[in-house]
């Protein structure tokens, strides 16, 4: 099995491609179901604030787990599904604060500017939706060779800050009533997605000492 | 008819104002009062558009209070029995009406204690008959920024408290909600401290409009919605509302409160309804009506006290952004 997983033909990689991108619109596909069918409960804009938010966090793991999988596994292939998961991280995150913009504040964007600026957990979810977008936005090929593979690459470890900004913002949220099983699992997987990077870059280190910068295997 | 105003300018539909002379020469209150379910054998409206498997519970007869019913529409009995937070039974809100079944709400007694002159364990059917049963249609915001309007049967607290007599030291009445880790599974989890602790300053409880309920939509409590007995406070925010209570003590000092020990800094003791002293993660001056503000709907402002102005004179002088 392994040995079949190891290399994937082109054909075979879009197939998967195709197959995972529709899996990945399933989320949203329930909520519209949900809305027509009147079954999003008694607090609709609850439901999808939740559902569009948990699925942002999914993604995150997600698209972090590509690199270290790929390294344990050896399936090269993988590091093709990563932007496709990036992206679709970003595609919750916009409803989720689509949600917030609409459905919450009825796009009075001086309303939710001032939720934005007093509330802590409100001003972190914020932030982390904005820094998301640089990554969204030089997520294509054209972008990557206009940056040059460094500084994009550089740009895009951005998202080891936005993901443990989204658990904060998750954590937040949930403090006032002291239910922090979620975040904390959350927090776990995505700490344990960090730490086994720091292993690597300084086994790495060790090994290539005197090289200024290992090369960079597929972060 | 007269019409009060709040301080923020909105018509406070308040049916203490209306007569029952009026409600007949008034089609459209007659109308009103006929959605809202406060007529007796009237609630057709209502009936008709609940869904067969919604209720069935045990019917309870009360006579309508028209002096406690706001004109607001009652929410749909299936949202109020299916949205609940109730953490005795979980965390989400959908957790009580799917796990609330294994409460057993027969036999059941209340301890009434502390100071009093008169202490006494009441069983449910003696609170039952300690006074007639009222109808009366309030309106419920929760902290958490959603509202819903309820149709509750039972009576006002202060009956109760004036049968067990309270001594000149009791300044303050506690409620505890049951805690019985074979009948609620979500005691397991330590999101709160239990027993659930609920309190009112004396006041507060012996108001008219503080509501000792043992019913909804002219049936028995749902387990969910805090059978067999609770109170209702309509201007407090509603964890105010001890559910499923079996204790009440009278205290000289102020209850050391379930969500107030978790959070202090968001929860606070008097949690009165205040659309002007938001809680630190949201704010406080609009909520969301349940089955009502939905998905393309403004949400609409939160009144100062609910709504419920009649109360205001219990917090004269106070400041209420220290004491929220």
């Amino acid at each position: 099995m392994p040995a079949a997983l190891a290399t994937l033909d082109a054909a075979q990689l879009k197939r998967l491609k195709a197959l995972l991108f529709l899996a990945a619109l399933l989320p949203f596909a329930r909520l519209v179901i949900f809305a027509f069918t009147d079954r999003l409960g008694a607090n609709p804009v609850e439901f999808i604030t939740r559902s569009t938010g948990d699925w942002t966090l999914y993604f995150l793991c997600i698209t972090l787990t590509v690199t270290p999988l790929r390294r344990l596994s050896g399936w090269n292939w993988l590091i093709r599904l990563r932007r496709m998961f990036g992206l679709f991280a970003f595609f919750y995150a916009s409803l989720h604060f689509m949600t917030f913009l609409w459905f919450d504040h009825f796009f009075d964007v001086s309303e939710m500017l001032k939720d934005v600026v007093k509330r802590p957990f409100i001003t972190v979810g914020f932030a982390d939706f904005l820094l998301l977008i640089p990554l969204a936005a030089t997520s294509t090929n054209a972008m990557i060779k206009r940056l040059g593979g460094k500084r994009w690459q550089w740009l895009h470890r951005l998202i080891y800050l936005i993901a443990p900004l989204g658990i904060l913002h998750f954590w937040w949220m949930k403090a006032g009533k002291n239910d922090f099983a979620q975040p904390i699992l959350f927090g776990l997987i995505v700490a344990a997605l960090l730490m086994m990077r720091v292993y690597w870059r300084f086994a790495q280190g060790q090994r290539a000492s005197g090289v200024a910068r290992p090369a960079p295997s597929g972060q | 008819m007269l019409i009060k105003r709040s301080p923020n300018g909105i018509d406070l539909p308040y049916s203490s104002e209306i007569t029952p002379r009026e409600l007949f020469e008034s089609r459209r209150h007659f109308i009103r009062q006929l959605a809202v379910g406060s007529i007796a054998g009237g609630a057709l409206l209502e009936m008709a558009a609940r869904e067969a498997f919604a209720q069935t519970g045990q019917k309870l007869t009360a006579k309508p209070n028209a002096g406690y019913v706001v004109m607001d529409k009652p929410t749909a009995f299936k949202d109020a029995s299916t949205y609940n937070n109730f953490y005795e039974f979980g965390t989400d809100k959908s957790d009580p009406a799917r796990n609330a079944g294994t409460l057993k709400t027969r036999p059941w007694t209340v301890a009434i204690e502390g100071e009093v002159k008169k202490p006494m364990m009441l069983d449910i059917d003696s609170l039952l008959k300690l006074a007639p049963l009222e109808e009366r249609v309030y309106r419920l915001r929760c902290v958490e920024g959603w509202s819903m309007v309820v149709p509750w049967i039972g009576y006002s607290l202060s009956e109760l408290i004036r049968k067990v007599e309270p001594t000149g030291n009791a300044k303050y009445v506690e409620f505890t909600t049951l805690a019985d880790k074979k009948q609620m599974p979500g005691l397991s989890s330590r999101v709160l401290q239990w027993p659930y602790v609920e309190g009112l300053r004396m006041d507060e409880a012996n108001h008219p409009l503080a509501l000792l309920a043992v019913g909804m939509y002219g049936e028995v409590l749902p387990n969910q919605n805090g059978a067999p007995v609770r109170v209702v406070v309509p201007w407090k925010y509603g964890f105010k509302s001890a559910k499923s209570i079996v204790k009440i003590r009278f205290t000289k000092d102020q209850p050391k409160t379930a969500w107030n020990l978790a959070a202090p800094s968001e929860y606070g003791f008097y949690s009165n309804v205040n659309p002007d002293v938001d809680h630190p993660r949201w704010s406080q001056a609009s909520e969301r009506r349940i089955g009502e503000d939905g998905l393309f709907a403004r949400k609409r402002k939160t009144l100062m006290f609910n709504g419920y102005s009649d109360v205001a004179g219990m917090y004269a002088g106070m400041d209420l952004k220290k004491f929220f």
